[in-house]
C-alpha cells in the first residue's frame, strides 16, 4: 500500500488533491483501490489541515489516519517541521511548496506556477509534483480526474498547472 | 452503471436519488449534512423530482416525513446524534403508525462532553423504538442499503421504518470507489410505493389513532411481528438485488473465516474491515481467528449469531457504545442470543472508539490476545477493565 499525507491550510485545497489522487488511481482499473479522507472536524480557512490518500491493489480496509507515509506533500512551507520525518516510512519523501531549499525535503516553487496561471491554489500543482516524483498515477489519469471532479470553469487552468509542474520536476 | 469516487454521504445520496422519494425533509447536523445538501442539489438540477422541505428541527424533520408517509408518499430524512435524540418521540410515532420511512443516521457521539465525532451511542440507544436498524461498512454498501431499505421497509409484511447507520466521518466523509446503478435498473428493483396505510378520501379510515388497554398491546404485537418478518424480506430482497446489480449481501450478519475459528470477534460498522485484516494476521501466528459483522441490529440475528459461534472457544464483542452501569448493548444482545440457543461460551466486551477515538490494528490484535490469555469481562480499550466482577 502507498500512503500519502497532504498538509495545507484550510482553503488551499489539500483535501481536493487527496481526492483527485484517489480518483485518478482507481478510475481505469477495477483492481486498484483507494481511500481519501480529510482530518476530521470543524473546518476553518487558514487553519492547518491534513488529508490522506491510501492506494492499494486490494481493498483498503484500514480507515485510520496514516502513521507511516510514502510521501508527505506540503502545500504551505510554514507547515514544514523536521519532526514530520517521524510520519514517514524509511524511504519516504517530503515534497514542499517553497521558494527556498529545505534540508531533508524536496522543494518546488508551486506558488510561482500557480501565479503564472492565475490560480489561487497550489493543490493541482503539488498533485503534478507528486505524479512526476512518485509515478503512482500517470499524467493522463490525473488530467481525467481533474475533468471528472473539478468544476468545468476551472478545469483547464488546473490541468495546465498540473502539466507545468510535471514538466518542471521531470529532468 | 458508472464508477465514481465518492464519500459515504455522497454514495448514500446517490442511492436515495435512485429510490426517488416523493418527499425529503431536511435539517442539517454534522456529519450528516452532506447527504441532504447533495439531495437538494439534485432536486435543484432536476435529476431528482422530489418535494424538498427545509424544516426547523429534527423533531419536525421526522414529523414531516410521517405526514408525507401517511399521505402515501415515499419519504426520506436524515439525522445524527443529538438530532436523533431530539426526534426520539417521533421515532415511535413512525414505527407505531407503520410508516415505512427511510432515515440515514450518521453515527455520532452524544453529549456531554459535546463531540461531533463518530461512535454508535446515538442509534444503539434507540434499538427499542421499533425501527429496522442496519449498519453499513463502506460507501458501496451505503448506496446499496439506501436502495434496499425502501424495498424492505415498504414490504406489506413489514411496513416498518428503516434506519440506515453510517459511522460518522470514517464512513460519511471518507471517499472510495462506488458503482452507481442505472436508473432503469433501480426502477426495476424498486417499484413505486403503493399502500393502503394512507389518507384516502375514497375509503376514509383512521390513521395514527389512540388505542386503550384492551387493544393497544395488539398493535404492539403486530409491530413486533412486522419487524421480525423483515428478516425473510431482507434475504429475499438481497437475492433480487444480486440478480439485478450483481452484488451479494449476506443477510443479518456477515461472517469471515468463522467456520473453523476458535476465537470470534463480533463487531459492526466500518471497523469490521480492520478486524478482518487482524484475524488474518492472527491466523499467520497460528491462532484460528474469525470475525462476525452484524449488519442488522433490528431485527436481531439471534439464530445466526448462535449458529456462527456454536463451535467457538471464546468470543469478544467490539462496539462503539456503553450502556452506563451495565456493559455494551451489543454485548448484551449477543449474550441473550447465546442463552436462547443454550450455549455457554466465554465472552469479553471491548468498548472503543467513543467520541471518535481511533481504534488501531494493534488494539484489535490485543483483543484476540485477550481471548487467549483471559481479560476482564468488560474493558475500555486503552484504559482497562471496568471493575465489575473483579
Amino acid at each position: 500500500m502507498k500512503e500519502i499525507i497532504w498538509l495545507g491550510r484550510g482553503g488551499q485545497g489539500a483535501f481536493t488533491a487527496a481526492k483527485l489522487l484517489g480518483a485518478a488511481y482507481t478510475a481505469e482499473h477495477d483492481a486498484q483501490y483507494a481511500l481519501a479522507f480529510p482530518s476530521f472536524g470543524p473546518e476553518r480557512r487558514g487553519a492547518p489541515v491534513r488529508a490522506f490518500t491510501k492506494l492499494d491493489e486490494k481493498p483498503v480496509l484500514d480507515r485510520s489516519q496514516t502513521e507511516h507515509a510514502d510521501y508527505i506533500v506540503i502545500l504551505d512551507d510554514t507547515l514544514y517541521a523536521p519532526s514530520l520525518r517521524t510520519l514517514l516510512k524509511p524511504k519516504g519523501r517530503i515534497l514542499v511548496n517553497s521558494k527556498a531549499a529545505i534540508a531533508g525535503a524536496e522543494t518546488v516553487d508551486a506558488d510561482a506556477i500557480a501565479a503564472e496561471l492565475r490560480l489561487p491554489t497550489v493543490n493541482t500543482v503539488m498533485l503534478g509534483v507528486l505524479t512526476a516524483v512518485s509515478g503512482v498515477i500517470t499524467e493522463s489519469q490525473a488530467v481525467s480526474a481533474i475533468r471528472g471532479y473539478m468544476p468545468a470553469k476551472i478545469q483547464e487552468r488546473n490541468i495546465a498547472a498540473l502539466q507545468k509542474a510535471i514538466g518542471e520536476v521531470q529532468p | 452503471m458508472s464508477k465514481r469516487f465518492l464519500s459515504g454521504n455522497e454514495a448514500f445520496a446517490e442511492g436515495i436519488r435512485l429510490a426517488k422519494p416523493d418527499v425529503i425533509s431536511a435539517y442539517p447536523i454534522t456529519p450528516q449534512t452532506i447527504v441532504v445538501e447533495r439531495l437538494s442539489e439534485m432536486v435543484e438540477d432536476g435529476s431528482l423530482q422530489s418535494e424538498f422541505i427545509h424544516v426547523e428541527s429534527e423533531h419536525s424533520a421526522l414529523s414531516c416525513a410521517i405526514g408525507a408517509s401517511a399521505a402515501g408518499a415515499r419519504a426520506f430524512t436524515a439525522t445524527s446524534s443529538q438530532g436523533l435524540l431530539y426526534m426520539a418521540e417521533c421515532l415511535y410515532y413512525a414505527s407505531g403508525g407503520r410508516f415505512p420511512i427511510v432515515m440515514m443516521n450518521a453515527d455520532r457521539s452524544t453529549a456531554l462532553p459535546w463531540n461531533i465525532y463518530g461512535d454508535q451511542r446515538d442509534s444503539l440507544s434507540q434499538l427499542d423504538s421499533g425501527w429496522i436498524q442496519a449498519y453499513a461498512e463502506n460507501a458501496q454498501e451505503s448506496l446499496d442499503l439506501a436502495l434496499m431499505s425502501y424495498r424492505i421497509a415498504e414490504h406489506p409484511d413489514v411496513s416498518t421504518p428503516f434506519m440506515v447507520n453510517l459511522d460518522g466521518f470514517v464512513l460519511t466523509h471518507t471517499y472510495e470507489t462506488v458503482e452507481i446503478p442505472e436508473s432503469e435498473q433501480a426502477a426495476r428493483f424498486l417499484p413505486a410505493y403503493e399502500t393502503e396505510n394512507r389518507v384516502d378520501f375514497e375509503n376514509p379510515k383512521n390513521l395514527a389513532f389512540s388505542a386503550g388497554p384492551d387493544h393497544n398491546y395488539i398493535f404492539k404485537y403486530k409491530a413486533h411481528r412486522g419487524l421480525l418478518a423483515a428478516a425473510d424480506v431482507i434475504a429475499e430482497t438481497e437475492r433480487e438485488f444480486a440478480e439485478i446489480f450483481g452484488r451479494k449481501y449476506s443477510g443479518l450478519i456477515e461472517q469471515y473465516r468463522t467456520e473453523d475459528a476458535d476465537l470470534i470477534l463480533i463487531t459492526l460498522g466500518s471497523i469490521a474491515g480492520l478486524c478482518r485484516e487482524s484475524a488474518d494476521r492472527m491466523r499467520m501466528q497460528g491462532i484460528r481467528a474469525g470475525v462476525i459483522r452484524i449488519r442488522y441490529m433490528r431485527p436481531f440475528p439471534n439464530a445466526e449469531i448462535a449458529e456462527a459461534l456454536r463451535n467457538a472457544k471464546a468470543f469478544a464483542v467490539l462496539e462503539k457504545d456503553i450502556s452506563f452501569g451495565n456493559e455494551g448493548t451489543v454485548f448484551t444482545n449477543v449474550n441473550s442470543a447465546l442463552q436462547k440457543a443454550g450455549l455457554n461460551i466465554p465472552g469479553q466486551n471491548y468498548i472503543g472508539g467513543l467520541g471518535g477515538r481511533n481504534i488501531s490494528a494493534g488494539n484489535i490484535e490485543a483483543i484476540f490476545r485477550g481471548l487467549v490469555s483471559g481479560a476482564p469481562r468488560v474493558s475500555f480499550i486503552g484504559i482497562g477493565g471496568d471493575g465489575s466482577g473483579e
